[in-house]
């Protein structure tokens, strides 16, 4: 009995001095920069650094949001100059400039902590640059074709489970005077979305991201077969005409009238179809159809994520900050239909019971053995990157120039992965 | 004066007392040389010397001589990026000075004394004083092809649906023209205080010769406009040179970048949300600042010369 007593102290005891550095009175100043400009997001910020306020009352936190265009570029100047304790920003080879510039903490020490690394493991990967870990997750979500269940219905169609059923249902929408596909390639990137899946999917996970490091050639018969199928969806009439002249919130009114039927796209297009008066028996969601069977399933699904800048003043403030975000009660919360809608990162929190983010939570974690890629602007560099969209957007309209266009993504592979 | 002073009060004039006269002008315009060398002159030269690095702005600056301009030459050969924004500057350069006599037509127009001209003249001169945004922004929406006015009005003439801003053909001609609205307003304008300088005198002897329409305004009325001409026309060329804004709002450079222009592809290559090459986007930029010297020195002449007839 004394003896469970005195073990029950030292327990106690050890159990206090492991918490007391962690309950230490944090002080000073914290910066946070946010790109999360858009109303809800920015609400969600904003109510979360709220709650790390409350258990930190003597630290004096400063949160600047900044739009989250404008951002891209600012980031470069306020890295170097008058930097933040704690900015937004990109996995995976979108923060390779600044990694290798030494600008982003190395917090690999962060991801060493069972908390994280037990429950954090999934995105790991893509945090991951030189072996070490430069910042935490906070959200995720997933891509997918969204599509109007009640056009399916009408038409008679079923979700497509591979290519065949994927161009006949196209070729009855068609029919039906009606696009397959809203798309809106005027900024580019959602091309990149869609020669992320058809590559994935015709070549497999390994050889897209072979291709996007440079590491393959863009004139391979490979790259050469992904183009093909494209193209039999483009020669079908499957894609909204003059898609080069809208953004992709302008071409979701198409497929709100019904004039197109589905859309590839992100999770982030649910909010604004629903805003649009789509119900959710209206709108479906269904994982890329399989091209070929002898690849593995592959996703994407885009991360977003805080960094400690290199120079930041408060670098303890911001590693406490980073814990919190990730917890499994915050990220529950933050990622939850009434704030960003998305997916939590923690394997210890739960997804919100909605209907898209279940079904993305499943398949992005039991039917994406192939791997997750992040986004084609995201995995590739961003030279590449751009040249690259610019030459799908430009195939989209003119597929008979496929081998010029080619030939010029290869110039630039040469030129740009020296 | 000074040489009414006597020789014993010379030797005490302070060095100012003495130079007072050819230091005066020049401590007036330091301020002016201050800020221009180093808010113009020193830029350039700093570009020029970017021009020969390869720097993606937050590493080591590599110097790789002229391979930049290399890179720029193969883009040419190979009727890439580079090619296609030369192209479409010179086409900006040569269609933008339709907005003269545009400009010009207007004015002439305008310059009557009706009731509620100046209402007129100010509803004219209005795109010029409306933001470059808010052009781009009008004309994007009446080139929709969903919904624009400019289907609807070919329609009426039985004229198929054009998608001006996503077809690479159309795309800079429709940039043009939504740039060439204030352009011509600013013409106008000058124009307008132009003719309020004209000479009736003149005017009269011309119809008592029976001048008259074209003779009258090419041999009577253009000649007394010849300064406001001249200023139209470095205010549009320089303008043309110098687009970006319209583009970057209607088009992004976009459809697969077949509208841009050297200024836009500068910006795109070193400082948009895709840019690393600021080497590279200085080299853009000293081929445009060529380009633009080219004018400058032929204005700068012409207007030396008539400093010293006048």
């Amino acid at each position: 009995m004394r003896f469970t007593t005195k073990a029950m102290i030292v327990a106690l005891t050890s159990t206090t001095l492991l918490a007391g550095p962690v309950s230490a009175e944090l002080t000073g100043d914290l910066r946070i920069f946010l790109d999360t400009s858009n109303p809800a997001p920015r609400a969600t910020m904003e109510a979360m650094i709220g709650r790390f306020q409350e258990q930190h009352p003597g630290l004096n936190i400063e949160t600047t949001v900044i739009d989250r265009e404008a951002y891209k570029t600012q980031i470069r100047n306020f890295l170097t100059a008058n930097t933040p304790d704690v900015a937004t920003w990109y996995a995976a080879n979108r923060m390779r400039p600044y990694v290798e510039a030494g600008l982003f903490e190395d917090v690999s020490d962060l991801w060493a902590e069972p908390a994280i690394a037990d429950n954090l493991a999934s995105t790991k990967g893509a945090l991951t640059i030189d072996g070490k870990q430069w910042g935490v997750p906070y959200t995720y979500y997933q891509w997918g074709v969204y599509y109007r269940a009640d056009i399916y219905n009408e038409l008679g169609l079923s979700e497509p489970a591979n290519w065949d059923e994927e161009k006949a249902n196209c070729a009855k929408i068609v029919a039906s005077g009606r696009a397959c596909y809203a798309i809106g390639t005027k900024f580019l990137w959602t091309a990149g979305g869609w020669f992320d899946y058809l590559n994935m999917r015709t070549n497999g996970f390994d050889y897209h991201m072979q291709l996007l490091q440079g590491k393959a050639s863009w004139e391979s018969d490979e790259t050469r077969a992904t183009f093909a199928n494209w193209r039999e969806l483009i020669d079908m009439g499957g894609f909204l005409e003059n898609h080069q002249s809208y953004s992709w919130q302008e071409a979701l009114p198409f497929m709100v009238n019904g004039e197109a039927a589905a859309y590839l796209m992100g999770n982030f297009a649910v909010a604004p179809l629903r805003e649009a008066g789509l119900t959710d028996d209206q709108l479906d969601f269904y994982q890329f159809p399989m091209i070929n069977p002898d690849v593995a399933m592959a996703e994407d699904a885009p991360t977003d994520t805080f960094h400690i800048p290199a120079n930041a003043a408060n670098k303890e403030a911001a590693r406490e900050f980073l814990r919190f975000v990730v917890s499994a009660e915050e990220q529950t919360e933050i990622n939850n239909g009434k704030n960003l809608g998305q997916l939590p990162v923690n394997a210890q929190s739960s997804v919100d019971d909605d209907k898209f983010l279940n079904q993305g939570f499943a398949m992005l974690s039991s039917n994406s053995p192939g791997g997750v890629a992040q986004f084609f602007d995201r995995d590739a560099p961003a030279e590449m990157a751009k040249v690259a969209m610019e030459g799908f957007q430009e195939f989209m309209l003119k597929p008979d120039e496929l081998d010029r266009i080619l030939a010029k993504l290869e110039r630039a592979r040469g030129r740009i992965y020296q | 004066m000074s040489h009414a002073a006597s020789p014993s009060a010379t030797g005490q004039r302070s060095f100012w007392q003495r130079n007072q006269q050819t230091l005066a002008p020049w401590l007036f315009l330091a301020p002016g040389i201050l800020f221009f060398a180093f808010y113009v002159i020193f830029p350039v030269v700093q570009s020029f010397n970017l021009s020969v690095y390869d720097w993606d702005g937050l590493g080591e600056a590599r110097y790789v001589g002229l391979r930049n301009y290399e890179d720029l030459y193969w883009e040419w050969v190979d009727r890439d990026a580079f090619y296609v924004s030369l192209k479409n500057n010179l086409i900006w350069l040569v269609l933008y000075l339709a907005a003269i006599p545009a400009g010009l037509f207007i004015a002439l127009f305008l310059n009557q004394t009706v009731a509620g001209i100046r209402l007129y003249k100010s509803l004219f001169f209005f795109p010029f004083v409306i933001s470059q945004v808010v052009v781009g922004l009008v004309f994007t929406w009446f080139y929709d092809p969903a919904f624009g006015l400019l289907n609807v009005v070919l329609g009426w003439f039985g004229m198929g649906p054009v998608n001006m801003l996503g077809d690479e053909n159309l795309v800079t001609y429709g940039v043009i023209l939504a740039g060439l609205w204030p352009q011509t307003a600013y013409c106008m304008i000058l124009y307008l205080t132009g003719l309020n300088a004209v000479d009736p005198e003149q005017i009269e002897a011309g119809r008592l010769d029976g001048a008259k329409g074209w003779r009258m305004l090419w041999h009577v009325v253009l000649p007394q406009l010849r300064p406001a001409t001249f200023i139209a026309f470095v205010v549009t060329i320089i303008g043309a040179l110098r687009s970006f804004d319209l583009i970057s709002i209607m088009t992004g450079g976009g459809p697969f970048g077949s509208s841009r222009v050297l200024a836009y592809y500068m910006f795109e290559v070193a400082l948009s949300e895709y840019g690393f090459r600021m080497g590279y986007g200085a080299a853009i930029a000293v081929v445009l600042f060529l380009i633009m010297m080219i004018f400058i020195v032929f204005f700068l002449r012409s207007m030396y010369r008539d400093e010293k007839r006048g």
